[in-house]
Parts: structure tokens; sequence; C-alpha cells
């Protein structure tokens, strides 16, 4: 599959020097989309944006337009972008909060608007430290700008926004937690059905919650239109993403590139991107979307860079961050690592998950020292069961939030496609990879 | 009402298991199926609780538009047509699947868990769960019980982290100290380090948590529940009147559980009434009767104490008439008790000198004639009114019930009040008012305020004036006992001009409405009926009557200490502790011919006593009580009583025999015949009617216009007396200028204090807290005292050092002290308060 | 120091002001209470919980379910090692094992002078840059054991403070605006704009 040569929409500034100031991004066309959307009917950016079919990129992939428009009446409501960015191995929201905070902020300021939001929060990961200081900087800058308060631009638009750092938990990125802990809570997640955030969210008002990524697209489409944004792409899957690249690859990163016309081949192996596998090894495996995702293997190399073509493949697009794993990766210790990392991030709120998830980690990481028995594989997949019944995709759960179907994905897909690996490790008791 | 006029249906119909069953709109699957005869297991769900859905315990198949799907019933509101499938093989596999990840932290050490053998997770294990574990690893340790508060331990290894303690705590009790603290499978529930469970209502977190994590001090290692026999009764800690089950083993009470009573106490308790059945166990119960012989009293036999008693009333009664003889007390009675004893009193010995209050209440005619609200009544008020003393320290569930109605209904909560109270929090209108102007500002809040009145800004006035609606509810009791009934009785006679007022009693012991119901005041006679009205019709069922209006307990203490009373009884009472004016309560028992105590315990008062006469206590006899809300419900007997120890209205009757006198009756139930038969207010309150499991929450008196479908047996000689009705008539109120260098007296009950129960219950005993006075911070900055520190407190009658500390709550001008602190030997509120005055003022000076 | 100093009691209060509700900013706080002492200590939660009318064992049981909170004493530099995913196939866990020799302890634990707590951390999303860390927040990519070394003597020597401020610093820019007290926007003097650490940021992206 060749590569487009369509230019990167929302990694186009980064490599500007102080790419994070002002000056840098007015000097890069920056706060015209705000400009444009400004003379604008709220009614209208939302048709553009529904138009553009942008995919929400945090990791559920909905309809960033349709989700607008399932907004709630009831007022005031509020706008919370995400860029809690904690789902393992991915890290473009890291790369903008850093680079490009004012996109940010012109993104988030035209979705506030669009939505008739009284407020705007910006969550970012706690751990971010430089992209907390970055973003605090812009703001103070975009305010007195004048793109960020009262009367933006000298329009009768005016909105605060309030940069909302975190304190380190995976699971306050899932959108209701964010809000608990936005509100100073425990994060939380809240049952969904009956009430999602556009309906019942911040404060018990209706909130839109998107993702950093997601709203970083939003001034570029107002500028160029939702047709241009759909012109990228194929089908659902438009315009450009950023994909985290990482694992055994010669050239670990972020890459933008065109949704669906790119695939997981060309990712890893163009020499302009992943520049192919390290030592000039074999792949052994992938993860398509992040920690959650099950895994691929080598026969689903070519799929595209489409989030249902992935999704039709039995794994998920997800946070568009892929790994990649050579011919020397233990499957068993990728495994159990990714086991261990939900059971530490594990909300604790509801059973399956807060018990499933240290159990399989101590099975996992058993059988990783050797320790293991035969029957440990049907154990876990019986545990694994009872937390995603049918373990089919996607997923069903006996939980509150899909962080707990997300845990089996690395284990089933592990025994799965490396059964014998498993059975290695129980029957010598060592790992073979040493 | 708004809700009202919408057009939604009262029902809905779900397929349930295939068949169909009707539900109320948006109630939660998991209660709809329980109606409907399905038990759908849970360990979080609870429904007097916000719902959380988190041990997925309830997992059952609910059909969505993309078929059936695994959903929590306990999270899950029904719909019309809605389709539930709760015997599936994937619900069965869900459900099992859960219970074994809720076993996999769990230490299993069944054997020597309290909860043992009513442990729903134990029982569930047993009748669904896998059987053997498939669970090889370590699991989660930590340190075995620790102690949340005085009362409540917790072992975190065996809690299953439903959050139903942590939601009490927060939801219900407003008293977030406990908390999960961590995340994933090291959750634990726990305090601040340091900051302990301290809430009046822990307790209820033991009875809530539906494994053994929580344990209650008093009752660890007491008792296996198998062993456990119960019986249903009503606390008689206060006048709320919560249901509870009496449990024991071998004839000794082991604990008490909440009874979830739907107009009363939701299944709630406080800790004192909780653990309360630890002062019927003590050792320091009175068991048999005493006589004095010099200094000391000593045991005797029923005979002679009987005999004794009989003889001075006979008597005092015989050398200065009727009037020489006096009863106080009987609050702590059953009705059948209170009954018997103003047939006594009245009916036979014929004085009226009979108090059931001590002087810290309000008068039987205000609170008998005014137009009374219940519980439920005030919750869906359009505003409560308190004009009470602090509900969270004297009828704390009611405090949780006026809480919810703030909190969660949204009804405005409109406070009069000299100090801060644990409500004032949640009130929309907390107005204070100089002790003593009471009444000025209850006229105010009625008719409007033109400039600031009694320390309130006219403005915060008229503001409150305009929450209180069409129907408000006034909690009315004393808001301090430092000032006097009067000064209440004016401010109550003011708002009872609201339109369409309705009064809830707030008078804190236990049956003083059923004493009064039973006659025990002067000028009233049983049935709510005052004396001059029911002469008539009470001539006709008693052999005697009192001439005239005898004197309440202030007049009863002060012809004592003139030695005017030849006889006193103490029902109960302890007036040397509760009488507010602690100098005359001495007086009068010295200056009393003869003192009959009849009682459980010896207290300041019974010990000065002629005759000790010991009574049963609570939970070893039967009866019915009576709430503040004149709802009766019944009594259980569960233990035979102490020693010889007899129920007091068994002591009456003895006594009206050897006076000469019938009283009529040999069994509690014929007691209450006869009480249904000739009090007014409680025709056709039967014995059938509080026997039949239909009222089991008890029956309001009077009966409404339509009674309940059980006819009466009684049928009583007509006309019956009309009920009391309050006259409106306030008594004139003359407050005594201020000088400029005193404050103004404010005192009030803590919930764990001095009283004779408390303090005999051990786990509670403890809680007490020490005395200290409390004033706003300006007036301790004035002394130079801005922190707080020792002061000398100074009335007319006495004065002492106490412990100050700068209290915001407590108004500019005003000094706060407990009535009921412990240890306070001559240094307490109740030696500054004189009972004349209608406020006590006291200069505080650095020592 | 315990309670909040007066200046941060200010912060704190110029927090409160930007939510709609007061509970809102109870993390913001606790992250100022953090950067007064290093860690949470009881008096700063009582403290927050008192400016927030929360109880301590609410603020209490709310920093605790959030990594970065701590309510024992850590060293000056937390020092937090990524083995997730990217960085296990990149040699994360080999870097934990030097970095636990190199300083002498165990994950979690904290050297005797009080000058680093080690600790082993989920992935810090610079897997682009694998085996990586940070310290006090602070992005460090690419690191190799003779990188670590280097890095650890350039902190212990103050060669780097500019760089990585004392454990629970998180933003130096203050927030100047859109706050009730605060200066009007013409009034605000430029604000500052931190550069990169030294730590091998910001990250190339890729392009087609
Ligand atoms: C366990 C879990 C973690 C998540 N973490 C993130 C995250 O770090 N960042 C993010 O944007 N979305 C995350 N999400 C997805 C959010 O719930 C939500 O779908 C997203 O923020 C919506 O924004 P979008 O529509 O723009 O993608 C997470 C979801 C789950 C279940
Ligand atoms: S699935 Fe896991 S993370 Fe999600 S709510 Fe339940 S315990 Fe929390
Ligand atoms: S009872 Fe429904 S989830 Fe616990």
């Amino acid at each position: 599959m060749p590569l487009t040569d369509a230019a990167p929409i929302v990694t186009r500034r980064i490599g500007n020097a102080r790419s994070w100031t002002l000056s840098s991004y007015l000097d890069h066309g920056g706060y015209q989309g705000l400009r444009k959307a400004l003379t604008m009917a709220p009614a209208d950016i939302t048709a553009e944006v529904l138009t553009s079919n942008l995919l929400g990129r945090g990791g559920a992939g909905f309809e960033a337009g349709k989700k607008w428009s399932m907004l709630a009446k009831p007022r005031p409501a509020y706008v919370v972008i995400n860029g809690d960015e904690s789902e393992p191995a991915t890290f473009k929201d890291h790369m903008l909060l850093e680079n490009d905070p004012h996109q940010i902020i012109e993104g988030t300021v035209i979705c506030a608007l669009a939505v008739g939001a009284a407020q705007a929060f910006i969550f970012v990961r706690g751990e971010f430290a430089l992209g907390i200081e970055r973003m605090t900087a812009a703001l103070n800058e975009a305010y007195a700008h004048g793109a960020v308060g009262r009367n933006i631009f000298g329009s009768d638009f005016s909105i605060d926004l309030v940069i909302h750092p975190g304190a380190g938990a995976y699971i306050c990125g899932e959108e209701t937690a964010l809000i608990e802990s936005l509100e100073g809570k425990r994060g939380f997640p809240r049952i969904k059905p009956p009430f999602f955030p556009a309906a019942i969210g911040l404060y018990g008002a209706p909130t839109i919650v998107n993702n950093v990524e997601t709203v970083s697209n939003l001034p570029w489409i107002v500028e160029n239109g939702g047709a241009a944004f759909a012109a990228l792409g194929i089908g659902r899957s438009t315009g450009t993403r950023i994909f985290s690249l990482s694992g055994h690859v010669n050239r670990p990163g972020n890459y933008e590139v065109e949704m669906s016309k790119v695939s997981f081949r060309d990712l890893i192996e163009d020499p302009r991107l992943g520049g192919g596998i390290r030592n000039g090894n074999k792949l052994k495996a992938f993860i398509p979307g992040g920690a959650s995702a099950p895994w691929f293997g080598p026969d689903q190399v070519d799929l595209a860079l489409d989030q249902d073509a992935v999704g039709k493949a039995g794994s998920m697009l997800g946070s568009g961050s892929i790994v990649v794993m050579d011919e020397t990766t233990c499957m068993v210790r990728a495994a159990w690592r990714i086991t261990r990392f939900f059971h530490r991030e594990s909300c604790g709120q509801c059973t399956p998950c807060r018990e499933g998830s240290g159990w399989l980690d101590k099975i996992m990481r058993r059988i990783e020292e050797g320790a293991g028995r035969e029957s440990d594989l049907d154990l876990l997949f019986d545990v694994c069961d009872n937390i995603a019944p049918g373990l089919s995709w996607p997923p069903r759960q006996t939980t509150i939030c899909v962080l707990g179907p997300s845990i089996p994905s690395s284990i089933t897909s592990g025994v799965r496609m490396f059964r014998d690996e498993f059975l290695t490790h129980v029957k010598e008791g060592a790992c073979p990879y040493g | 009402m708004a809700e009202q006029t919408e057009n939604k249906p009262d029902t809905v119909t779900i397929t349930l298991d295939g068949k169909r069953v009707t539900a109320k709109p948006g109630e939660m699957l998991i209660a709809a199926a329980e109606r409907a005869g399905v038990y759908i297991p849970r360990f979080c769900y609870h429904p007097r609780m916000r719902p959380v859905g988190m041990c997925r315990m309830c997992l059952v198949e609910v059909k969505g538009p993309r078929g059936f799907g695994l959903a929590p019933a306990c999270f899950i509101p029904t719909s019309e047509g809605q389709e539930v499938v709760t015997t599936s093989p994937t619900v069965k596999k869900a459900q099992d699947g859960v219970l074994e990840f809720l076993l996999v932290n769990h230490p299993l050490d069944c054997p020597v868990c309290d909860k043992g053998g009513e442990c729903p997770l134990q029982d569930q294990t047993v009748a669904f769960g896998p059987g053997e574990t498939r669970f090889v690893e370590e699991k989660r340790h930590w340190a075995k019980p620790i102690a949340l508060s005085d009362l409540v331990y917790l072992d975190r290894e065996r809690c299953i982290q439903c959050d139903r303690c942590t939601r009490f705590a927060d939801e219900v009790a407003g008293d977030p100290l406990i908390e999960f603290v961590g995340r994933g499978d090291s959750i634990e529930v726990n305090t601040f380090p340091d900051q302990p469970f301290s809430s009046y209502f822990s307790g209820n977190t033991v009875q809530l948590c539906p494994v053994g994590a929580l344990l209650a001090r008093p009752y660890r290692f007491k008792a296996r529940p198998w062993d456990l026999e119960q019986v249903e009764s009503t606390c008689t800690m206060c006048s709320v009147g919560c249901r509870i089950a009496v449990q024991s083993s071998s004839n000794e009470l082991t604990r008490y559980l909440g009874v979830d009573s739907e107009p009363v106490n939701h299944g709630w308790l406080c800790d004192q009434g909780r653990f309360s059945y630890q002062y019927v166990n003590s050792d320091e119960r009175i068991s048999s009767p005493l006589v004095r012989k010099g200094d000391e009293l000593v045991e005797c036999s029923w005979g002679e104490a009987l005999a004794a008693t009989a003889k001075a009333l006979e008597s005092a009664k015989a050398v200065h008439g009727p009037g020489a003889v006096a009863v106080l007390g009987g609050a702590r009675l059953a009705n059948e008790d209170a009954y018997a004893w103003a047939k006594l009193a009245k009916g036979v010995l014929g004085t009226d000198n009979v108090d059931a209050q001590l002087g810290d209440g309000l008068p039987a005619e205000l609170v008998l004639g005014l137009p009374r609200a219940t519980i439920d009544e005030a919750c869906a008020a359009s505003a409560i009114v308190l004009l009470a003393p602090d509900i969270k320290e004297e009828l704390p569930v009611l405090y949780l019930r006026l809480r919810e109605a703030a909190v969660d209904k949204g009804v405005p909560l409109v406070e009069l009040t000299p100090q801060s109270t644990g409500l004032s929090r949640y009130a929309k209108a907390s107005l204070s008012y100089r002790p003593g102007e009471a009444a000025l500002l209850a006229k105010a809040l009625v008719d409007g305020a033109t400039g600031d009145v009694a320390g309130s800004k006219a403005a915060a006035v008229n503001g409150a004036r305009a929450l209180l609606g069409d129907n408000p509810v006034v909690v009315l009791g004393r808001p301090s006992v430092a000032e006097s009934a009067a000064s209440i009785t004016a401010a109550a006679a003011a708002l009872a001009g609201l339109p369409g007022v309705r009064f809830l009693p707030a008078l804190r012991r236990a049956n003083v409405m059923g004493a009064l119901d039973m006659g025990l005041a002067p000028g009233i006679l049983p049935g709510r009926v005052s004396l001059d009205a029911g002469r008539d019709w009470f001539s006709s069922v008693w052999t005697t009557l009192p001439t005239g209006a005898g004197l309440d307990a202030a007049g009863i203490l002060s012809a004592a200490a003139e030695g005017r009373i030849q006889a006193l009884v103490l029902l109960g009472a302890d007036p040397a502790a509760d009488f507010p004016d602690r100098q005359l309560a001495r007086q009068a028992l010295a200056g009393a011919g003869f003192v009959v105590a009849v009682d459980a315990f010896l207290t300041e008062s019974s010990r000065q006593a002629d005759v000790v006469l010991p009574a049963a206590a609570f939970a070893e006899r039967h009866g019915t009580t009576t709430n503040i809300e004149g709802r009766i419900t019944s009594l259980g007997q569960k233990i035979v009583p102490n020693g010889v120890s007899w129920p007091d209205w068994m002591i009456a009757v003895e006594l009206a025999a050897r006076l000469g006198t019938e009283l009529g009756f040999e069994t509690v139930e014929q007691v209450w015949d006869e009480v249904e038969r000739v009090a007014p207010s409680h025709a056709g309150i039967t014995c059938a009617l509080l026997a039949d499991r239909r009222f089991r929450d008890g029956v309001t008196a009077p009966l409404g216009a339509a009674p309940p479908a059980i006819t009466g047996t009684g049928s009583a000689p007509a006309p019956r007396p009309a009920l009391l009705a309050f006259s409106g008539e306030a008594p004139a109120v003359s407050l005594p200028p201020l000088d400029a260098y005193s404050l103004r007296l404010v005192s009030r009950r803590t919930l764990y204090g001095n009283g004779t129960l408390v303090q005999h219950a051990p786990g509670l005993a403890a809680l007490a807290k020490s005395p200290c006075a409390r004033a706003n911070p300006s007036d301790l900055d004035r002394l130079g005292m801005g922190k707080g520190g020792q002061v000398r407190v100074r009335s007319n009658r006495a004065n002492f050092l106490i412990d100050a500390e700068p209290d915001p709550g407590v108004p500019r001008g005003s000094l706060s002290l407990a009535f009921n602190s412990v240890d306070l030997e001559g240094s307490d509120a109740g030696a500054l308060i004189d009972a004349d005055a209608v406020v006590t003022d006291v200069r505080v000076e650095t020592p | 120091m315990a309670r909040l100093n007066a200046d941060n009691e200010k912060r704190a209060r110029d927090l409160i002001a930007l939510y709609p509700e007061s509970r809102s900013s109870l993390i913001p706080m606790l992250h100022v209470a953090q950067e007064q002492d290093g860690w949470l200590m009881p008096d700063a939660i009582a403290h927050v919980a008192e400016l927030l009318d929360l109880t301590a064992a609410e603020v209490y049981g709310t920093a605790s379910f959030y990594d970065m909170f701590f309510t024992h004493p850590v060293g000056r530099h937390l020092v937090s090692v990524c083995t997730n995913i990217a960085c296990l196939l990149n040699g994360g866990f080999e870097l934990l094992e030097h970095a636990e020799k190199s300083l002498g302890v165990s994950g979690g634990g904290t050297t005797h002078d009080g000058e680093f707590t080690l600790e082993e951390v989920e992935c810090i999303a610079l897997c682009g840059e694998a085996p990586c860390l940070a310290v006090n927040w602070r992005f460090f990519g690419s690191v190799t054991p003779e990188r670590f070394d280097t890095l650890m003597a350039d902190l212990r020597s103050g060669a780097l403070a500019d760089e990585v401020p004392p454990h629970g610093t998180l933003c130096r820019v203050r927030r100047s605006v859109g706050l009730p007290a605060a200066a009007t926007p013409e009034s605000v003097t430029g604000p500052e704009v931190p550069s990169a650490p030294g730590g091998g940021r910001p990250q190339s992206p890729g392009t087609t």
C-alpha cells in the first residue's frame, strides 16, 4: 500500500522553534480557525464537524459531531478535554500538550462555542509536568491575546478555561471517572447506562468529553471545512491521525498519517516511519491499539489503519498506539506485564475487575516464573470469561466500565496465539527466552 | 403538587422470568423483583441508600436494543415492557463468578467470625458457591481488627468493598469519617489517622456490613447468631421510638438491631440506643427492695417495703390532705405503668401534684393541645421550623430523618436557636435569639420583622419567613434548660398563629408523651383531657379525683423544700440530676417527709429515699410506649426481670391494694383494655389492634376519622369529654435587663452524658464528654482568652472554675454549658440555674 | 511546615474560585500542599479539608486513590522508572535493576540521605524513547545504565536544579488570568514560558 502525501494536520507545527509559544503559534496561522468559528452559528460549526466525520481519538472512536448533537438541553453544559493519556504505549497527547498547547486551547474554545458550554476544563495527566506548565503558560498568553476569557476576539462569546492537573490514575482517562476526579473525588467510573456524560456529566450537567487530539483537529476543520477533512481517509475513518509506534522498531515515534490508506506494515517498515524491525528481526506480534487491544500477528500486518477494518478483525485501533514485538519477545512476559498494569490500575470499584485483575496477575506471574500448571491456562480463560463473558469481540462485561473487559485482551491473545510458548513455560518451569 | 399533576403512570408491567409483574416506574429491578417473590442476590444494594452497582452480585439479563445483556438489577430502573431473566445459565455463571471473586481475598475465617451464621457471603457460598477454591495464591493481608472508634472495630481482610458503611456515614449520617482508602484490590475502609469514626450512628455500619468486617466492640465474641432469641420492641432511650429487635442469649441481652419502620427509623438506630442494652445487664441494678435503716438503705422483702410505703402515703394524705402527696417522673415507664400510677395518684390518693417532666420540658396543655404532626408529615412539610434542643444530641434518629428531608428532599429548615446545633449546617435559615427572647423572634417570624429582633437581623427573619409555605411543621422543645418553659410556651403560642401549622414535640424522655397521655401531669387526666373537662367522665370510672389542679415539678420541689410534701414518689426520676435548678432539687429531697423511689438503679436522688422499690427494666416486661408523634408501639419482653424486680404497674396495683383499693387489673393487657375504654384519645386502640401485624409500625392516637378495620372491645359510657386544645394564651414573660458584663446562659444536653442509663452501659459511659464552657470568640477575646482556657463562671447561685472554648456557634453575649456533662460535682449548669428565673445570667472571669 | 502557609493558602483560595463547585479544587490544592512539603503532611490534609468544608477522611480517602500523592515522606527526587510494555521490550526491567543496584534501594525505597526515592511505574507516555524514566515528573528518555548514573550524579550535585525542581513541584507557571481577584488581561506582563528540560524532548514527530 503506497503512502499518501496528505499533509499532517495536528502535528504540522511541531518542530517549529518554540512551537508552544503564542508568537510561534500566531506565526503559523494560529487562532484563525477560532476567528472563523466566531463568525459562524454554533450549529454550523457542529455541522462541519459532522461532515468531517471526525472520530474520537481517545480510544472509543465515537463521532465527535454526533456526540455534540446528543448533548442534553438543560444548561449549564460543560466541555471537558481529556488529556489524561495513560494507555500503555500511547504518547501522542503528551507530545501535543507540550508542543502545541495553543492548538488544544483553540480547539477547546471552538468546541465550547459549538455546544454553548458555560466553562471548559482541560484535564491533563498529572505526571505531565512540562505539559501542564506549557498549557498554563499558553492559557495565560491566550487570555492576554483575547482568545479565551471575556468577549473572545471582540465577539460576544465568553468562556473561561481551566487547566486541571490529574494526580496519577489510569482510570481517570475513562470519561466518567475523569468527571468524578474533576469533581474532586476518587476516580470511580459511573455506571452507564443509564446516564452518559452528554446527559448527566460534570456536576450533573450535560458534558462533552473529548480527547486532546480530537479537539486539536478542530481549528483545521473549521478553517478548511469538514468536507476537506472527510476527503482524507476512507469510509468512516476520515482525516489523518497520529499513531504512536513503539517496541522493536528502528524509528519509534509519533506519526501522523492519513487514515485507512496506510497499513500496519507501512507504519512499521516504511523508512520514513518505523523504518523496520530492529536488527532485521522478524515480526512476532503487534498490539494495534494500546494495551487494552487484543494482539495481532504477522497475518494481520497488511490490514489498513482503519477503525472498522481493525474492529472486524477482532481488535481495535483504540488509542492509536502500535507496539511491535519481534521474534525475541517472551509473550508470557509481555502478557503478564500488561495484566499487571490493569491490576495496578483497576479502580477497585467492582468485584470482577478488582479481584479478577489481581488473580490473573498472580497466575500470569506464576507461569512466567516457571511455577505454572497446565490447568492454569483453562483457569486463566475461565477467570477472564467471568470478567468478559464469552470472550468475544467487542467484549461483553460483568463490570462497570470497559477497563474490566480490557484485562483479558493480552492474556487471551497470548494464549491463543502462543499456546506452545505458555506450555513450555509450564512444562520446563522456565522462560525459553531467558 | 407539581409532581402529581404530571401524567405519569402509577405502575409499569415487566416480564420477569417469563411472568408478567407490575412494578412502580423507576423503582430498581432488584426491589420490584423482591416484591414479586424473586430474590436477586446482592451485597452492595441497600434499599435505604443510593445504589452504587459495585459488587455486581445482582447481575441479571435485561433485554436491550441488542438483545439480552448482563446488567446490575440494583441499578436498572424498571420500565414498561422490560424483559428480565434472573435464572439463566449466563446469570448463574456471572453470579457464581462474582462470588468466587469475592472469596479470592477473603480469609474464610467463618468459625471465628461474629458474623458466622448470619453472613450473606457465607450463606450464598454454601447455597450457590463453586464449592472448592481455585485460588491458590497468597491472599491480601491486613493487620487484624483495627479500632475505627470506641464502638466499632474493622477487620479489613473480611471487607468486600461494598461501600455500605462508607455510604451510610456520608449519605445517611452526614459524618463522612470513614472512607475508602487506596485503590484497586488494596482498597481498605479507614478513617483519617487519629480522627476516629466518632459518629453517633456508627453502630449502624456494623448492622449494614454484609460480612463480618465491621464489629461492634461490645458484642465481639459475645454470642453466636444461632444461639440468639429475639423479640421486636421499641427503643426507649429517647422519645423517637425506633423499632428494634432485642436479642438475648441465656437470659442476658446481647444486642439490639434496628428494625426498618417506615414511618419512624428506617432501620437506623443511634449508638446510645443500640448499645443501651448494656445497662439492663448491669451488675449495679437494684435487685431487691430497700428500706432506710438510719443512714443506710438495706435489703428487705417486698411486703416490708410496700407496707412502709403504703403507710407513709396514707398518713401523709390523712394528716395533711392529698396535696401532701406528690409523684414525680414516669416519663421512662411504659404506658400501662404510667396509667396505673396516674390512677393510683389521682384516682385513689386524690393528689394532682403529679408531673412526669422534671422542669426541663413544656407544659402538658401545650404539648397535648397543639395540632400534632407525624415525623413523615414533618419531612413532607412546606418547611420545618425548629424551636428545639439540639435534635442531633437528644433525638438522634429524628435528626437523621430531618437531615434527609433537608438534604435529599429539599425541605427548608428554619431554625430558631440560642446556639448553633447539629442541624444548623443543613438549615436554610438559622436565626439566633438571645435566651429569653424566643417569643420575640417567633412573633417576628409570624408577623414579619421591621427591625432587628432578639439578635437576628430583620432581613434574615423575613427571608426565613418567606420559606415557610402553607403547611409548616414546628419541631418544638426546650432549646435550653436555662431559659424558662414560659418563654418557650410564649414562643410556641406565637408560632401556633402560622397558617396550616402543626407541631412535632421534641421532648426527649422515652415515654414522656405516653406519660402525658396517661395523665401524669398536673391538671390533666388520661386521654388528653383537662381535669375539669374530664371530671364527670372519670368520676364514673375512678373512685376519687383531685379537687383542683396541682403543682408541676418546680412547684412540687418548692413545696417539698418548704416541708409541705409529706410523701414524695419518684418514678424512675432523678431530680437531683435532671431538674434544671439543682439547688432546689436537693433542698426538696432533704425537705420531703418521706421519699419513695421506684427505680432500677440507685441514683443521687434514690439514694436519699426512705424506700426503694426495684422496677423491672426494658426488655424485662412487655407493654406499650408512645413516641413524639403519639405513635403507640409495643415493648417486647425478652428476659426475666432482674432479682425480684416488678413492672411499675404491678407495684402500683400492690400499693393500691395495701391502701384498700383495687386498681382493677392483673395483667398488662387488662391495664391497656382500661386505657382504651377510658382514655378519650385512645378509643379504638385495642390490644388486638396493636398486636395485628398490619400495624407493626404502631398506630398514632387518636385514631383518625377512618379507624383501622378492627373494632374495639371496650364500650365506654358516653359522653366522652373533648380533647385538650391549646388555648393560645401565652404567659407574660418579663425579662431582666442584661448588664454589660454578664453573659446569658444557654444549657443543653449532649447525647452521652451523666444519665443513669448511659453511665451504666460501659460502652457508652466512656463516650461522655468532660465539661466545658463555650462562648463566642469575641466574648472570650474581651477577656483576653481568645484561645480559651480556664475561667471562673459566676452566677448569684454559685461559682466555679471550668475550661472555656471559643465557639462561633454561640452568639455574642451568651455562654453555653452542657447540662449533663460528667464529673461536674458542684460545677455544672444546674448549680447556676434558678428555677424561678426566666434566664440565668453569669459572669465569666479570668481565674 | 504542615498547614498551608499564607502564600499557599491564597493559592488554594484562588483555586476554589476557578471552579463552579469548590471540591473540584481538591486535587490541584493537594498538589500545592505536596509542593510545599514534598508529601502530604497530616496537618496539610486537615487544612485542605477545612478550606473545602470536607472531613479530613474525605480528603485523605481521595488523595489515597492517586499514585502521585504521598502520605509519607519521600526523597527530594522521586525517580520513576517505567517497565510497561514498550519499555519492557527495550530494557526497562534491566534499567530498573540497575537503578536499584546503583541507588541501593528497591522499588518504593528511599536512599538514606533522603535524596532519592525509587519507584517502578506504569507507562509514562515516552514510549518512543524507551527505556525511560522521570525524576519529579521531568522526563528522560533512552536511558542507558551509564546515563542513569550520570543523571543521578547531576541531580545530587544540583547541576539539574533548574530543570528538576524538588519533589512535589508540578507547575512553576502560575495562572495569572481569569481569576476574580486576578489582574485584567491587559496588565498581565509576559507570561513565562518554560523551555524543555534537558531530557531529549521534544520528540520529533514523523510525517508522511
Ligand atoms: C480505562 C479507560 C481509559 C481511558 N483513557 C483515556 C485517555 O487516557 N485519554 C482519552 O482521551 N480517552 C481515554 N479513554 C476514553 C474516554 O473514556 C473517552 O471515550 C474519550 O475521552 C472521549 O473522547 P473522544 O471521543 O474525543 O475520543 C479511556 C477509556 C477507558 C475505558
Ligand atoms: S471495571 Fe475495573 S476500573 Fe472499571 S469500574 Fe470496575 S473496578 Fe473500576
Ligand atoms: S447489589 Fe447490585 S451491584 Fe451490588
